[in-house]
């Protein structure tokens, strides 16, 4: 007669396998990491003269130590400054004040109207840095905006829903981040 | 009826538990892919600054990151805010060799690819930011992304 295997108890197994779970709970973290992207400049060549941007091409936002901020000249709000980029971006009516308008020749999109304004944020080192990210993202949202916009008029789909990343590139190219940080300043004293 | 009547006590049968531990474990990998180790003990407080046009970063492993904010032992470390690399407090001046060593850990296809987060609390100033920046920049680590949590839109 074969003898019997005796049965290995496995109640116990569960008992270990939760241990190992808790362990894993109390150790990792689920928060991924989120954020703004942002390129930043090559340090400044000092022979090379920085070129000419035309004053119209310019949206300039400053924001000072105490966190106030001026749009182009006047004291602007946080509430505005989306739907001011808006209109300096894509400059609907051709406006003199506003900035000029190249045609390129973009993949996908056959030839389209690029903007060449540049937005100029400038923050002084007592800015705060939530406000300096608020106003990233109100920029960002701005862009993003027109990004839509184009994206549903050509390819009937909002820019994040775009599948293949040739219609994304070629978005990107007609509607660039262009926010160029001028170099820091310290006007309103200490860090 | 007598006919249909059992012989014998009625027993409840046991509950076999012996899948219980598939689930668990089931669970416990759900778990494992989803997370992530936490990489630094934090010495300084980081809450983030909300925001809505955020996105996620796309290769973690690619990352490094840069904590700002207040000691949390401010009776030992004051309140001015702190900058920490790894698991250490460190000067702005020590950020170039930060990123040279996170660079020297990457093989040579990575190393375009290779970003820096830089993890602010919302009420640092930005004259420490700054210097951070332009630390970067002469370094040649131009991709940064400012690590914000997801904010409600305002408009």
């Amino acid at each position: 007669m074969a003898r019997k295997i005796p049965e290995i108890n496995s109640g116990s197994m569960a008992d270990i396998s939760f241990l190992l779970l808790t362990f894993f709970l109390l150790t990792s973290s689920i928060n991924t990491d989120m954020g703004i992207s942002r390129k930043l400049p090559p340090p400044i060549d000092k022979t090379v003269t920085p070129p000419e941007i035309k004053k119209r091409n310019i949206f300039t936002v400053l924001v000072n130590a105490n966190d106030q901020l001026m749009v182009n000249g006047s004291i602007g709000d946080i509430s505005t400054i989306k739907a001011k980029t808006i209109e300096f971006l894509s400059n609907p009516a051709s406006d003199p004040n506003l900035p000029e308008k190249i045609i390129k020749y973009i993949d996908l999109l056959g030839n389209i109207e690029v903007s060449k304004g540049v937005i100029s944020l400038q923050n002084d080192r007592g800015t705060s840095y939530e406000m300096y990210i608020q106003v990233q993202n109100e920029l960002t949202a701005a862009v993003n905006e027109l990004r839509d916009q184009l994206s549903k008029e050509k390819f009937g789909k909002k820019f994040e829903d775009l599948k293949s990343d040739a219609k994304k590139e070629a978005i990107q190219k007609a509607i660039p981040v262009s926010i160029s940080e001028a170099e820091p300043k310290n006007i309103g004293g200490q860090k | 009826m007598a006919r249909f009547k059992k012989k014998g006590k009625k027993e409840v049968p046991a509950i076999n538990t012996g899948s219980m531990s598939d689930i668990i474990f089931m669970f416990l990998f759900f778990f494992m892919v989803i997370t992530n180790m936490r990489e630094a003990t934090l010495f300084v407080r980081v809450l983030p600054p909300q925001a809505t046009e955020i996105q996620k970063l796309e290769k973690k492993a690619l990352a490094s990151s840069i904590y700002i904010g207040q000691p949390m032992k401010t009776a030992m470390y004051g309140t001015e805010p702190r900058i920490q690399l790894n698991d250490q407090f460190a000067e702005v001046s020590d950020i170039k060799e930060f990123i040279e060593k996170e660079r020297a850990a990457r093989n040579e296809v990575d190393r375009p690819l290779l970003s820096t987060t830089l993890k602010a609390d919302g009420e640092v100033k930005m004259g420490i930011l700054t210097d951070i920046k332009q630390e970067l920049r002469e370094i040649g680590a131009f991709k940064i992304t400012y690590a914000t949590r997801r904010g409600k839109k305002n408009n």
